[in-house]
C-alpha cells in the first residue's frame, strides 16, 4: 500500500512537514522557518521532505495542509472582502446593529456596510416577521459593490428557511460568483457571535481561495497532483472547495493539529496535551482522540464569535522565550521568536533564551556555543516553567483524577517528565512535528449544531435528522462514504422555555475519499 | 454624573461583580446602552435625593430565557408602548428610570431605556445585587406595587397588568413572555420620587461603575483588584482557592449547584464550598463554617486580574478569590429575609450579617 501522504503546519515560527505511508509510518520530517508570504515556507518544506523521504512528486495522493493564511488575514486586516452583512430579525434586535462592537478598523476593513431587515423565527420555531423579499432584493442591489455576503436570521439554528430563502434571492440578483455564509452553517445559539463569525467567513473567503489557489499552481509546477485537503480547527480535514467556502473553520487548526498528532503518536486518547513552541505553549485536551472544544465564547481579532473552536490555554513560554534574572528567575513572554538562530547565545547571540539554558546543562546540543549559565539558574528557570506548566494542566482538567499527559513540539525538553497531576508524561517519538503528523493522519468530518422541537418530532427522529446532516456534511467535505462514522452525539436541552426544545450537537467523520 | 460609550464598560463590569453569579450577562445589556447613547447621546445619572417627592419613577427591565435574550435583542423601542401605557394609566409623565436590579443584566438594561426615551437614570436600584424573582425587592417590603405592570414586545404588543399580589406579577409577566417569543421588556414598580428615597437601594449604580472602574485601573496602577473592591464594598476577601469540583442540575428553572475550592496561598489546607442558585448563596469554610449567606453578597473574582466569574464559568482548576460584601440593611429585617434569606432558597441555617461571621470567635 502506497498512499503516501504530506502534512504540512504552517507555525508562527516554524512550518513543519512530514512524509507519511499509507500505514501511517513515518517516512520523512522537518522543521523549517515560516516565510512571511507563508506559501514559499510551505514549499520550501515541501521539497525538504520529498527529498529526504525519497518519495517522488508522482507518487504522493494527499497533502494535507494546516495554514494560518485566515488567522493572519484577521489580525492583520489584510486582503479582507468587502461583506454585505445581512440579519434577518426585525422588527426585533434592532438595539443592537451588526458590527457595533468591532474594532472600528476591523469593521471598516470589512466595508461596514450592515442591514436589519424584517423576518426571522421565534425559539419554538413560530415566525417571528414575515421576509419581505422586496426589501431584501433592495437591499442587495444597495450592496452592490460588495465582494460577499453574510446573512444570519433569527433562530436559524431552529429554522433556517430565511437564511436559505434570502442566499437565493441573493444569487438570483448577483449571479454564482459571490461567495454567500449563511449563518446556521457556522455557528450556534447566540445572534450577535453566530453572525460575527459568519462576517469574518465572508471576509475570508478572498483571501482562501487565494492561497489555496497559489498553493495548487505550485504543486502543479512541481508535478504534484494530489488531492489538497485544509486541516480544521476540530482536528479533521476539509477538501480544497469547502476550505474556501468555510475559510474561518482554519482558524486555530494549528493547535487542534498538535492534539491530535500528540494523540496519535502517544497513542492516548484522553488526556492533556503540551505543545512547546518557539513563542508560546498551548496546552489543550484530548477526547476520544479529538481536541474538546471550548464551550465558551472565543474571541478572534477582538471579535467574540461561537463557532467551535478548540479548547486552548497558550502561555507564553516557549524555546525562544527570554530568561530575565532580575529579581527572580523568568522565563518569557517575551520572546526572540524566529530569530532564535540570530540572537540567542548558544548561536552566538546575546540574549539568554530559555534554549540557552538547556544547551547549557547539557541536556540539547544545537547551535554553535555552549553559553556558561550557573547551574542555579537553569534550576530556577526550569522549577518556574514547571509550576506554570502545571497550573495550566491543572486547568484543562475537568476533574482532580490524574490524566495522561503528552509534551509534544520544537521546545519540549523546557517541560519536565514529572508533571504533577499527570498519570504518565510522554514525549513520544516525532514529538517536534506532531502538528504536522496530526494533519497528515486526520479524517474529513461534518457536523451539525441545530435545535429541535420535541414538540414536533419525538427525540430518535431529531437524533437521526442531525445524525443525517452530519454524515452529508462530513461527504461535502470529502469524506469517503463507507467510511463515515458519528463520533459524538451531545444533546443540551435549553432551560426557561416550553416546548422541549433541545439543542443537539453530531459530529461525523470518516477516512479520505480516494 | 452622565454615562457615555467611554464609562459603560466599567458599568456592566461592576454590575457583574454586583450580580452575585447570575443576574444575566451584562453584555447585551451593555451593548444596548452602547448604541442607544450614540444614537441619542449621554444618560443623566441623577442623585436620587434630588427627585421630587411626587415624581413618577418608572424602574424598566428586561424579562425572559436567557436562550433568547442573547438571540432575538430587543428592538430598542418596546420601553416606548410600555412606559405610554403606564403614563396614560396613571395620568402622570415618567420623571425618570430606575433599575430594579444593580446586579446583571438588568442593570445596564435601564440604562438604554432611558437614552431611547431621553429620561435621566435614578442612582438606585430595587436589590443592590440580583436576584431571580421579579418580587424580590425591598420595594416589595415598603409596599410599593409592581403592578399596574406594562409588559411590551418588539413587535408593539402590549398589556397593562393589574395583580393582587407581586407574586402574581412575576407569575403573569412570565407567562406573557412566552407567548412574546420568550423575553420582554417591562415597566414595573412605579413609584415617587419619596418612595425610592424610602425603599429603594441608593447611590447603586454609582457604585457599579466605581466598582468597574476600580478592577480596570487597578490593573494600570500595578495595585491589587480586589483590595479595591473591598474597600469600595466594605467587603472581606473570604477564602483565595483553585476550584477543585462544580456540581450542576437545573431545578425548577434555576441553575442550581455546588462549587468546591482547595485553598492556596493563606488559605492553604483549608478547603471552601459556594452554593449557587443562578446567584451564589451560601459560602462555607472548613475550620470556620458558613461565613457568608444571601442576603449579603457573594462573589467569585479571578485571582489574577480581579474580574467576576459568574456561577456559569466557574471550573476545575480556575484560580480565584471569593469576597463577601454586606447587604442593604433593608434586607437584613424579617420581612426582607422572609423575601430573600436563606430560608426562602431552601437552606436550613439561620442567617448572621457576614460583619459578625467575620469576627473572630472565642471558644
Amino acid at each position: 500500500m502506497t498512499d503516501y501522504r504530506i502534512g504540512i503546519d504552517v507555525g508562527g515560527t516554524n512550518t513543519d512537514a512530514v512524509v507519511m505511508d499509507g500505514d501511517d509510518n513515518l517516512l520523512a520530517k522537518t522543521k523549517t522557518p515560516t516565510t512571511e508570504d507563508i506559501t514559499s515556507g510551505i514549499l520550501n518544506a515541501l521539497d525538504v521532505v520529498l527529498d529526504d523521504s525519497g518519495v517522488s512528486e508522482d507518487e504522493l495522493d494527499y497533502v494535507m495542509l494546516g495554514t494560518t493564511h485566515a488567522t493572519n488575514a484577521i489580525t492583520e486586516r489584510r486582503g479582507l472582502n468587502e461583506v454585505g452583512v445581512i440579519r434577518i430579525g426585525a422588527p426585533a434586535t434592532q438595539s443592537i446593529r451588526p458590527l457595533l462592537e468591532w474594532p472600528d478598523d476591523l469593521a471598516e476593513a470589512i466595508g461596514n456596510n450592515v442591514a436589519i431587515l424584517d423576518g426571522g423565527h421565534e425559539f419554538d420555531g413560530r415566525l417571528l416577521n414575515d421576509l419581505d423579499e422586496e426589501q431584501v432584493r433592495a437591499q442587495i442591489r444597495e450592496f452592490a459593490d460588495v465582494d460577499a455576503f453574510a446573512v444570519t436570521s433569527v433562530f436559524s439554528p431552529v429554522r433556517d428557511d430565511h437564511e436559505t430563502r434570502v442566499a437565493e434571492l441573493i444569487r438570483d440578483e448577483v449571479g454564482d460568483d459571490v461567495p454567500i455564509s449563511v449563518s446556521n452553517e457556522i455557528g450556534s445559539v447566540g445572534l450577535l457571535e453566530r453572525e460575527n463569525a459568519t462576517a469574518l467567513n465572508a471576509a475570508l473567503t478572498s483571501v482562501a481561495s487565494e492561497a489555496a489557489n497559489a498553493f495548487v499552481d505550485a504543486m502543479n509546477e512541481r508535478g504534484i497532483d494530489a488531492n489538497l485537503y485544509f486541516g480544521q480547527n476540530d482536528g479533521t480535514l476539509m477538501s480544497v472547495d469547502y476550505a474556501i467556502r468555510y475559510p474561518i473553520f482554519t482558524v486555530a487548526s494549528g493547535p487542534s493539529n498538535s492534539v491530535r498528532g500528540a494523540a496519535y503518536l502517544s497513542a492516548v486518547e484522553n488526556g492533556i496535551i503540551v505543545d512547546v513552541g518557539g513563542t508560546t505553549t498551548d496546552v489543550g485536551a484530548v477526547t476520544e482522540g479529538f481536541p474538546r472544544e471550548s464551550s465558551v465564547a472565543v474571541e478572534i481579532g477582538e471579535v467574540k464569535t461561537n463557532f467551535r473552536m478548540p479548547d486552548i490555554i497558550a502561555i507564553g513560554i516557549g524555546g525562544g522565550s527570554i530568561v530575565s534574572t532580575d529579581g527572580g528567575v523568568t522565563v518569557g513572554p517575551q520572546s526572540v521568536g524566529y530569530k532564535l538562530t540570530e540572537e540567542a547565545k548558544c548561536f552566538g547571540g546575546d540574549t539568554l533564551t530559555a534554549t540557552d539554558l538547556e544547551v547549557a546543562a547539557g541536556t540539547i546540543d544545537i547551535g554553535s556555543e555552549t553559553p556558561d549559565v550557573d547551574a542555579e539558574i537553569v534550576e530556577a528557570a526550569r522549577e518556574y516553567v514547571r509550576e506554570r506548566v502545571e497550573r495550566e494542566v491543572d486547568r484543562m482538567k475537568t476533574s482532580a483524577e490524574p490524566v495522561p499527559v503528552v509534551i509534544v513540539g520544537g521546545g519540549s525538553i523546557l517541560v519536565p517528565d514529572d508533571i504533577a497531576g499527570a498519570s504518565e508524561v510522554h514525549k513520544p517519538d516525532h514529538y517536534e512535528v506532531a502538528n504536522a503528523v496530526g494533519v497528515a493522519i486526520a479524517q474529513v468530518s461534518g457536523e451539525v449544531d441545530r435545535i429541535y422541537s420535541l414538540d414536533e418530532m419525538d427525540r430518535e427522529e431529531a437524533i437521526q435528522h442531525a445524525k443525517d446532516e452530519a454524515t452529508d456534511n462530513a461527504l461535502a467535505a470529502g469524506a469517503d462514504a463507507d467510511s463515515v462514522d458519528i463520533v459524538d452525539v451531545e444533546e443540551v436541552p435549553l432551560s426557561y422555555l416550553p416546548g422541549n426544545a433541545v439543542r443537539i450537537k453530531v459530529k461525523a467523520a470518516g477516512a479520505l475519499d480516494h | 454624573m452622565k454615562i457615555t460609550t467611554d464609562n459603560i464598560d466599567d458599568f456592566a463590569t461592576g454590575a457583574t461583580v454586583l450580580g452575585t453569579g447570575g443576574g444575566g450577562d451584562p453584555y447585551i445589556g451593555k451593548l444596548m446602552a452602547q448604541q442607544a447613547i450614540e444614537e441619542h447621546g449621554p444618560v443623566d445619572l441623577i442623585d436620587p435625593r434630588d427627585v421630587p417627592d411626587d415624581a413618577l419613577v418608572i424602574p424598566s427591565a428586561m424579562l425572559g430565557a436567557p436562550t433568547v435574550m442573547v438571540e432575538k435583542m430587543p428592538k430598542g423601542t418596546e420601553a416606548l408602548s410600555a412606559f405610554e401605557a403606564l403614563e396614560t394609566h396613571l395620568g402622570q409623565e415618567a420623571y425618570a428610570t430606575m433599575s430594579i436590579e444593580a446586579g446583571g443584566l438588568n442593570s445596564t438594561v435601564p440604562i438604554a431605556v432611558a437614552a431611547a426615551l431621553g429620561l435621566p437614570l435614578v442612582d438606585a436600584d430595587g436589590m443592590g445585587r440580583a436576584f431571580p424573582e421579579v418580587q424580590m425587592v425591598t420595594l416589595t417590603m415598603g409596599g410599593v406595587s409592581a403592578t399596574p405592570m406594562s409588559i411590551a414586545d418588539e413587535k408593539g404588543n402590549s398589556l397593562l397588568v393589574n395583580t393582587v399580589s407581586n407574586e402574581y406579577a412575576e407569575a403573569f409577566a412570565r407567562v406573557t413572555s412566552i407567548e412574546m417569543g420568550g423575553a420582554c421588556m417591562i415597566g414595573t414598580y412605579a413609584l415617587s420620587g419619596a418612595e425610592v428615597r424610602e425603599h429603594a437601594i441608593l447611590d447603586s449604580m454609582s457604585l457599579a461603575h466605581d466598582i468597574g472602574e476600580a478592577i480596570r485601573t487597578a490593573k494600570h496602577r500595578s495595585r491589587d483588584p480586589v483590595d479595591a473592591v473591598l474597600e469600595l464594598t466594605d467587603g472581606y476577601e473570604l477564602f483565595a482557592g483553585k476550584i477543585t469540583d462544580v456540581e450542576r442540575r437545573t431545578e425548577g428553572g434555576f441553575a442550581v449547584g455546588e462549587a468546591t475550592l482547595d485553598g492556596i496561598d493563606d488559605c492553604e489546607g483549608r478547603t471552601f464550598t459556594l452554593d449557587f442558585q443562578n446567584e451564589n448563596l451560601v459560602a462555607r469554610d472548613s475550620e470556620r463554617g458558613v461565613v457568608a449567606s444571601t442576603p449579603d453578597l457573594i462573589t467569585v473574582l479571578d485571582a489574577e486580574t480581579g474580574d467576576p466569574v459568574t456561577t456559569e464559568r466557574l471550573a476545575y482548576g480556575h484560580r480565584v478569590r471569593v469576597i463577601g460584601m454586606p447587604c442593604s440593611p433593608k434586607w437584613r429585617t424579617d420581612e426582607g429575609l422572609d423575601l430573600v434569606g436563606p430560608g426562602y432558597f431552601d437552606y436550613s441555617i439561620d442567617y448572621e450579617p457576614i460583619e459578625t461571621l467575620q469576627q473572630p470567635k472565642h471558644d
